[in-house]
């Protein structure tokens, strides 16, 4: 048994067997050899080869006869493995060396990679790809991948890290938890785990060379704890803690669906944030009213061809017709930056963060955008749809966007649809010169929803996906909350609502502030819902306002984060953190 | 121990198929079965080695065989270097 510590970013509790996600930084360990083990070593690098030979022989028994060459590329790569020099080298290190088969297979790849690459001829020089790809075969072969766990079974995702591409393949039914060597609390697996109520630890250092395929792991999302191989005492404890997780769970959901009210009578709205179709009927259960960002890149970022109008629209409508008649705010296409999109033929960029994304890629490709206006303002005619902007910086931005939509209009009516009411149009409000500029442009729109991940990127310059710069990341610090206390009053005097969809907003740490603040809407992951609501029914809004008046008078995010440890304790509510 | 020099002449090279075809050639003799090209030596049944010997269009290569059929061997696999479909 052995324990490793990460960061817990969507609570829950799963136990079930690893699977290890190839996604090219799979690590190997070093294991040394007893004399005795060598023969049993040597036995295990053939037997693992032979498996792998057999499965390429399968592969070309399934390829159509007229397609076969008498001797094809895989008979070469068949050649390979048989390699006499690279079984003699690796037998040899087995034997000389007293290392394992993976790490003498990853030393013999090593050696041919350096010969390889002095090859002046290009098409022989990549050749070193084809074996490269061959001995990853070999040494999942020999973690026992194949024969353990198929993600058709119920496993524990164990990566180096999770892009959008590798999640959307990735069964959500059988899939039991996450578990990432990087990332932070904001990253995409995080956001993605939180969304589909899946458990997840991520930076969890050397992860993927600690565990095996088929090793049994307890992962705990709350504490961000990972268990490699727990023996039967620590299973039976954690199977009560999950009883308990459930029970507490149902406890909260009890009054998930009643809203949001102070006890001095303030009322917070408090809506999900979405991504896919399938979270509707959660998020309705667990109490949201309505859906405060619709992320909608993935129909985008997970198929090779570009979705089409009709695709779009009947996607949304299912999605308006499910929570009418309660608001869904639809956030147009943010991407770029850390999402890809397959078909659009994106530059590469050196500072993505920085560059062509959201609603400057959008502005520059009017089809794109057009094609995903129409579906939306189509959609708006079957419920309650809010449209805002990502990444606006100034006000030429959002003009030109409201441009395209009054044009869309236009068109859509043309076309013999009736408008009664349009859309309310927002700005998200996430770079540091949006704030600045507040006032401007809350005269200009029907509301303002504060990103809170981007805002606190840009305003502190710190890259949440790097793992060395990472935890400076702070929202507590005292200039982030005072352009959030900018943002919120540069709203309120232009009259409009002022929400927030970042995942702080779903942070029950935070909320005495963000209620204090005078945030009229919270949007987090459906998960967060019942406890946020839960701990707003235990304040009181004044008291909240003075907290924040006392936090602002503060100048580091420690002094910031006593203040409100204090506050909580003060009050007896720290109970309402745990609430998995 | 016989020698025989070959001029390749394959468009590509001695590339993954001809260097595949080689060596099941090669592994049907007893024979041991060696290309050299310059200062460096290869045998001619691990497809790797072959490879790594980089013999592109119109390298010159030397043939060695020594053992048991080593003529046979040779013949064939001068024969087989010096096709252009090899």
């Amino acid at each position: 048994m052995k324990r490793l510590k990460g960061i817990g970013v969507s609570p829950g509790v799963a136990i079930g067997p690893a699977y290890l996600l190839l996604t090219g930084h799979l690590k190997i360990t070093r294991r040394i050899l007893k004399p005795e083990e060598v023969t049993r070593e040597i036995r295990r690098f053939h037997r693992a080869l032979e498996a792998t030979i057999e499965d390429l022989k399968e592969v070309k028994r399934h390829i159509p006869e007229e397609m076969v060459h008498p001797l094809s590329i895989i008979d070469a790569h068949i050649l390979m493995l048989k390699d006499p020099s690279l079984v003699r080298e690796t037998e040899n290190l087995i034997k000389e060396s007293l290392v394992n088969a993976e790490w003498a297979l990853r030393k013999v790849l090593k050696k041919y990679q350096q010969i390889f690459k002095e090859l002046g001829d290009f098409y022989l020089r990549e050749r070193i790809r084809d074996l490269e790809h061959l001995i990853d075969k070999v040494i999942f072969t020999l973690q026992g991948q194949n024969n353990h766990v198929s993600l058709n079974q119920p496993a524990v995702i164990v990566a180096h890290d999770l892009s959008p591409a590798d999640t959307a393949r990735l069964r959500p039914d059988t899939t039991q938890a996450f578990v990432t060597e990087v990332g932070s609390r904001t990253s995409h697996t995080a956001i993605v785990a939180k969304s589909l109520g899946i458990p997840a630890v991520v930076a969890v250092k050397g992860v993927t060379e600690e565990v095996n395929p088929g090793d049994l792991l307890i992962v705990d999302g709350l504490a961000g704890e990972v268990i490699v191989n727990p023996t039967q005492e620590v299973i039976e404890e954690f199977l009560d803690r999950r009883l308990e997780c459930q029970e507490r769970r149902a406890l909260l959901t009890r009054h998930a669906k009643e809203p949001a009210v102070t006890l001095d009578g303030h009322r917070i709205a408090v809506r999900a944030n979405i991504e896919l179709l399938d979270e509707l009927p959660l998020a309705l259960e667990l109490g949201a009213e309505g859906v405060g960002l619709y992320r909608t890149e993935y129909l985008y970022v997970t198929r090779k061809a570009l979705p089409s109008e009709e695709e779009l629209f009947e996607t949304y409508r299912q999605v308006v017709e499910g929570f009418k008649p309660e608001i869904v705010t639809f956030r147009t296409l943010d991407i770029g930056g850390d999402k890809f999109a397959t078909k659009l033929d994106l530059p590469e960029e050196i500072n993505p963060a920085l560059g062509l994304r959201a609603i400057r890629l959008c502005l520059k490709s009017p089809t794109l955008f057009k094609t995903q206006l129409r579906a939306i303002l189509r959609a708006s005619l079957y419920g309650h749809v809010r449209i805002m902007f990502p990444m606006i910086s100034g006000l030429g931005e959002l003009r030109r966007a409201k441009t395209f939509v009054q044009e869309v209009v236009e068109e859509l009516r043309k076309e013999g649809l009736r408008f009664e009411t349009l859309p309310a149009i927002g700005a998200m409000i996430e770079i540091p010169s949006a704030v600045a500029i507040a006032d401007l442009l809350a005269q200009e729109v029907d509301f303002f929803s504060i990103g809170t991940n981007d805002l606190i990127q840009y305003a502190l310059a710190i890259d949440r996906g790097n793992e060395h710069v990472a935890h400076l990341y702070e929202p507590l610090h005292p200039a982030v909350l005072r352009l959030i206390k900018q943002i919120v009053t540069a709203g309120h005097e232009a009259g409009i609502e002022v929400a927030m969809c970042g995942e702080m907003a779903g942070e029950v740490f935070y909320l005495p502030l963000l209620v204090g603040f005078g945030l009229d809407e919270l949007s987090m992951n459906p998960q967060s819902i019942p406890a946020v609501k839960n701990l707003i029914r235990r304040l009181n809004f004044t008291e909240c306002q003075k907290l924040v008046e006392e936090a602002l008078k503060l100048s580091t995010p420690e002094e910031i984060r006593v203040l409100v440890l204090s506050w909580f304790e003060e009050r007896d509510l720290t109970l309402f953190w745990d609430y998995s | 121990m016989l020698r025989k020099e070959v001029i390749i002449e394959n468009e590509l090279g001695l590339h993954a198929r001809p260097a595949a075809k080689l060596a099941e050639t090669a592994k049907r003799y007893r024979a041991k079965i060696y290309l050299k090209k310059g200062s460096r030596k290869a045998e001619a049944h691990s497809i790797l080695d072959v490879l790594a010997l980089a013999c592109t269009k119109g390298s010159v290569v030397e043939v060695i065989a020594e053992g048991e059929e080593a003529e046979r061997a040779l013949s064939e696999i001068v024969a087989l270097l010096s096709s252009r479909g090899a």
